[in-house]
Order: structure tokens, then C-alpha cells, then sequence
């Protein structure tokens, strides 16, 4: 998740293309009764294939630890009404038995901050890279475009030992400066494309009418880039709600600052066969990405697209 | 109760120390001559992020390489045995074997796939392709352990005979195989783990693909269809052509993140069975050997790999430049 969109931010306005352009072949030539039928099946298996696993997951999660053990998961699609085959003791015993719950709490401590400390600092940046004249500006800019691809491993050896010596390992701290590292070039490198975009007069006027640049940024700049931050947004807290290396690095061995993902990796290590836990500790893990998903998809999608249909 | 405080309070001061911080920077500088002032502000803007990447990522870059010259504890220099070991470890030759056919198998299915829905998908009414489209894409929203977990249980295997609880075996045996230990056989494991990787990878692929190609202009096809070709001929010949940019800016980033998979192959086999990559070799040398030397080699590996990838970004934002 962390270079999703290795491609520039250009102007919103490309998230309305896809309104526009009904489709390649719809306003043509229609596709013959067997090539549709075909299409459809192909599409259907395709679909099928991305679902059912997670619909799986999310039934055998409420099941019997007995049931999940000894039947299909899709048994219970005979008679889903039987209510008495339903429970939620898996939830109960991994959120409190098995540290799922502190974890989850763990979670957003890590992905809060860690996605608003970079957004900040990369937006401040951005805007001096579009719009404030000085040495160096684009050899500067080049060292955040060539370390967009960089791999993040380059940094663990060294700061683990850095941490270790300041006993920053296992804080919070630690994760968040180290998540805002790593996301960094990829937002002022978005951040700077979208700003670079907007509008010379707007800016202008504003010095004009004797606005500093830290009230042009914070009056004009950021509400104006509010699509640009957003997409930026949602991919840094997905991407550090999900990951899983960086926490295993930084706060690996530590139950008390154990992240969701740690806590299932570690259920997955401890309690391999115990499905009926695994299940309902991965749809816990899932939840708050999923409502993300849900609830911003919009902006989700017009991040991913805004520019790199240009290629 | 009290956790919830401290959590609350730790969020407020991440994130209101960042805002402090540029705001004390950015007063320092207005009690300074205008001069001084107008010369020092961009990099009061600037510094920060310059900072944080410079501690985070280029230091620590410089000093991996160093490392890669030195011991298991870093402390004397071994001059190129740790590379010799790159070479010539049977475990790393596996890794990188595994690596390349990942990169290999995984960008190029995602696109397919990707591609597919987008074309297919387009040929229904909207609400149907928005449907479809977005359960494909909804994968993108879950860590690679919870998918992992989620085909761990699909790939589940169980004694011949006895009721199958993983569905893909249930319906091998109810086809009349065998059921198929799919993560320890060695010969379908690594395409087992590579397809939770094209799993989550397809919707993104999907989501540019599929603008990219609402973006191609109406009269191309139109002027394909009044010469008479078919709607596979459009496609191959005047639509692909087309997207082609796109096709090549999803798979390398794909390519990428493939190049670094690590949660996938960590949980599910831990490298064992044959499915080892260079990621979680990475980690079994830093962690469970604490051989540094050989982790700092493994990383040069990795970024020696993604050096051509930086040139071609960084030439493709110049050229940009110039076009602005």
C-alpha cells in the first residue's frame, strides 16, 4: 500500500471523466447473445472468486469452535435460521482473552498520528517546492522522487539500533517517526504535484493583499488541496493499520503495545488450527479498514486515478 | 479508562507537536530581519520532511551499506563475504529464485485480471459494473495477514476421506481428488501465495485500467467500427494500444511491492516448503540469526534491484518539468 500511485496528481476534474465516458462499447456495436453470455460467466467466476473467500471468513468466525472444526463453513447455508448454531464467544475470546482488544486500541495510537505527522510536515514542504523561490529546490525535489521506490528495509537495521540505544523500541514514538519516514516522499511528491497545479493568480493575490506565506498556506492552500490530502490520508492509514513489518520491527515482543496485525500474525503462529479464533481475529483486523473503505471509497478511487490515467 | 486517557493524550501530542513545531519555526524566522527572513522561510517549510527522510531513509541507507562490509555484529570489516554469501547460499538462492518468478507471475496476472474486469465489467448496466467492481477492488482495503488468514482457511487441508474444511479442497474431493496440502506441497505452494498477492493487487489494477480505457476517445472506436473490425480487434488493436502507459505504470508498481512481499510468506510458511523470499530472509537474518551483515546485503540487493526504477522516475518527472 505504501507507493500505490507512483503517478502525479494532476486536477480533480479527472475523477468526473469517468461519469462522462459511458464505456467503450456500450453506444457501439452490442456484443453477440453467446460472446455477452460469455462475458458475464467469466465476470461472475471472477467475482465469485473475490468474495466467497472473505464471506467464509466472516460466517465461520460466528460458528461453534466444534462446527468449524468438523464442516464446511457453506454446511450452514441449509439452514442459515437455526439460530442456535450462532455465537460470539470467538469475538469474546480473542478481543479479551487473547489481547485483541488492547491491540485494536494499539492500532489506531499508531495509525492516528502516524498518518497526520507526515501529511503535515509533506504539506509544508509541497508548498514551498510549488510555490516559494530558493536554492536547491530541484535537486531537493529529485531526492523525494528518486526515493519513492526506495524499500523501506534500508532503514530497520539502523534504527533499530538508534532506538535501542535511546530505548525507543516498543514505543509509540518510535512507529509513528518511523511510518512518517517512510511515507514521506510519496506525499510530497503527491502533495507538491496538486499544489503545483493550482491557480498562479490565486496565490498572487493573496501576497498581494499582504498575505504571509504560513497564512496563504493554511487559508488558501490546504482547503484548497483537501482532495489531494484525503486520498493521501486514507492510503497512509490503511497502509499503516495493515502493515505488519514496521510493528514487527519496532514493537515486536511487546503484548502491550501489540498492534492488530502483530496479534493475529501471532495467533496465526500460536493457534494455527484453531479456525474458529483465526476467522473472527482477521474480521476484527478488517473491520476499520473496511468501514474506511466503505464510507470514503469516492475519494478512495479518485486518489488511485487523479493523474495516472494521464501515464 | 486510564489506557483510553493515555491513548488520547499520546495522539495530541503526536499530532499537535508536529503543528507547534512549524508554528514556533515559522515565528522564529518574522523576528528576524526581512531579509533574512524572506531567505530563511523555505526552508523552514522545507526542513522538516528534508529531516525526517534524511534520518529515515538516507542516513540509514548509507549506513546499511556499511554494514554490508562488516560482521555479524558490525564490528570488523569482512570486505565482500557477505556478498560472496548472496551468491552462494543455497537459502538465498531459493529466495531470489522465489522473488524473480513472483515478480514475474504476479504483476502480470494482476493486470490480466485487472484488465478483464475493467472490459468485462463495462459491458453491464451501471449499477452492476459498480458492484462488481467494487468487490473486487475491496480486497485493497485488507492487510496482507488478514488475507493471508482469509485464504489460509480456503487452502485448509484435511485427511483424505474426512469432510474438507478449507472450500478449495472440499471441492477437489468432491471433483474426486485427492485433497492438496497447498501450502506445503512445493509444487503449487509459491502460486498459492502468489494469488493472495494477485488478490489484493487486481482491483488496483482494475480501478486505473478501467479509467484509462473510459478515457480513450469515442471516435478511435468509432472509426474501427465503421472499417468493420470486431470488438476483440478494437480491443487489442486500437484500446490496448492506447492504455499502454497505464498497463506499464500498474505493473511496475505492482512489480515493486511484489519485490518487498513479506507478511504474506511470513505467516503462512515462515519461508519453509521452498516459498522463501528475500524480505523475510531479511528478517530471519536480522532477527532470528542476528547476523547483521548479511541483512545489510540483503537490503543493498534489494536497492541495487529498485535503482532502475528511480532512474526511470526521476526522468519521467523531468521530462514532466519541462512540459509544465
Amino acid at each position: 500500500m505504501s507507493q500505490v500511485t507512483p503517478a502525479p496528481v494532476v486536477d480533480e476534474n479527472q475523477g468526473y471523466v469517468k461519469a462522462k465516458g459511458s464505456g467503450i462499447t456500450t453506444g457501439g456495436a452490442p456484443a453477440t447473445g453467446r460472446g455477452r453470455l460469455f462475458a458475464r460467466i467469466a465476470l461472475f467466476l471472477i467475482v465469485a472468486m473475490w468474495t466467497i473467500p472473505t464471506i467464509g471468513l466472516l460466517i465461520s468466525s460466528f460458528r461453534d469452535p466444534n462446527a468449524v472444526r468438523s464442516t464446511g463453513w457453506w454446511t450452514v447455508l441449509a439452514n442459515p435460521f437455526d439460530f442456535t448454531q450462532w455465537t460470539l464467544a470467538n469475538y469474546d475470546q480473542v478481543l479479551f482473552g487473547g489481547g485483541m482488544a488492547n491491540a485494536f486500541v494499539n492500532s489506531l495510537v499508531v495509525a492516528i498520528p502516524a498518518t497526520v505527522i507526515p501529511i503535515t510536515i509533506a504539506a509544508f514542504a509541497a508548498y514551498a517546492f510549488s510555490w516559494m523561490e530558493f536554492k536547491g529546490r530541484e535537486v531537493l525535489f529529485v531526492i523525494f522522487v528518486g526515493l519513492l521506490v526506495v524499500p523501506l528495509q534500508v532503514a530497520f537495521l539502523p534504527l533499530f539500533r538508534v532506538y535501542n540505544t535511546l530505548g525507543w523500541n516498543g514505543t509509540f514514538l518510535a512507529v509513528w517517526l518511523a511510518h512518517a519516514g517512510f511515507g514521506m516522499p510519496l506525499a510530497v511528491y503527491l502533495f507538491r504535484n496538486y499544489m503545483g497545479s493550482l491557480p498562479r493568480e490565486v496565490i498572487e493575490s493573496a501576497r498581494v493583499d499582504g498575505a504571509s506565506h504560513f497564512q496563504t498556506f493554511w487559508r488558501l492552500i490546504i482547503p484548497l488541496s483537501i482532495p489531494a490530502l484525503a486520498a493521501y490520508a486514507i492510503f497512509q492509514f490503511l497502509w499503516t493499520w495493515n502493515d505488519l513489518l514496521v510493528a514487527l520491527v519496532f514493537l515486536g515482543g511487546q503484548a502491550r503495545v501489540e498492534v492488530v496485525t502483530l496479534n493475529l500474525a501471532n495467533l496465526i503462529g500460536s493457534q494455527g488450527q484453531q479456525w474458529h479464533l483465526l476467522t473472527a481475529g482477521a474480521f476484527i483486523t478488517m473491520t476499520v479498514p473496511l468501514i474506511v473503505f466503505f464510507s470514503l471509497q469516492r475519494f478512495f478511487v479518485r486518489g488511485l486515478t487523479a493523474g495516472s490515467v494521464k501515464g | 479508562m486510564g489506557q483510553l486517557v493515555s491513548v488520547l493524550i499520546a495522539i495530541a501530542l503526536g499530532v499537535g507537536g508536529v503543528m507547534v513545531l512549524f508554528w514556533l519555526l515559522n515565528r522564529g524566522t518574522e523576528l528576524l530581519p526581512e531579509t533574512w527572513e524572506q531567505r530563511l522561510k523555505p526552508y523552514v517549510f522545507v526542513g522538516p520532511a528534508l529531516l525526517v527522510v534524511g534520518l529515515f531513509l538516507l542516513v540509514p541507507a548509507l549506513l546499511t551499506l556499511r554494514n554490508s562490509f562488516l560482521d555479524a555484529r558490525s564490528e570488523s570489516f569482512v570486505g565482500a563475504d557477505n556478498y560472496q554469501f548472496l551468491v552462494t547460499d543455497p537459502a538465498m538462492r531459493t529466495a531470489i529464485w522465489n522473488n524473480l518468478l513472483w515478480i514475474i507471475v504476479v504483476p502480470a496476472v494482476s493486470v490480466a485480471i485487472g484488465l478483464a474486469v475493467a472490459v468485462l465489467a463495462d459491458k453491464l448496466k451501471p449499477r452492476w459494473e459498480n458492484t462488481s467492481k467494487s468487490l473486487i477492488f475491496l480486497p485493497m482495503a485488507i492487510s496482507f495477514v488478514g488475507a493471508s488468514t482469509i485464504w489460509g482457511f480456503v487452502y485448509a487441508w484435511r485427511a483424505p476421506g474426512t469432510p474438507q474444511i478449507g472450500i478449495l479442497n472440499a471441492i477437489w474431493q468432491g471433483l474426486g481428488g485427492q485433497p492438496i496440502a497447498w501450502l506445503q506441497s512445493t509444487a503449487v505452494n509459491d502460486f498459492a501465495l502468489m494469488f493472495i498477492m494477485i488478490w489484493l493487487q487486481a482491483g488496483f489494477a482494475m480501478v486505473l485500467l478501467s479509467a484509462a480505457i473510459k478515457n480513450v476517445p469515442e471516435e478511435t472506436l468509432e472509426a474501427a467500427r465503421i472499417d468493420g473490425a470486431k470488438e476483440s480487434q478494437i480491443f487489442w488493436r486500437v484500446v490496448l494500444p492506447q492504455i499502454k502507459s497505464t498497463v506499464v505504470v500498474v505493473g511496475t508498481t505492482i512489480l515493486i511491492l511484489v519485490l518487498k512481499v513479506f507478511d504474506i510468506v511470513y505467516v503462512m510458511t515462515n519461508g519453509n516448503y521452498g516459498t522463501e523470499v528475500i524480505a523475510n530472509r531479511f528478517i530471519k537474518e536480522m532477527f532470528t540469526i542476528g547476523h547483521f551483515g548479511r541483512a545489510a546485503v540483503i537490503v543493498v540487493f534489494l536497492i541495487l534491484v529498485t535503482i532502475p526504477f528511480m532512474v526511470v522516475n526521476i526522468r519521467r518527472f523531468r521530462a514532466e518539468e519541462a512540459m509544465r
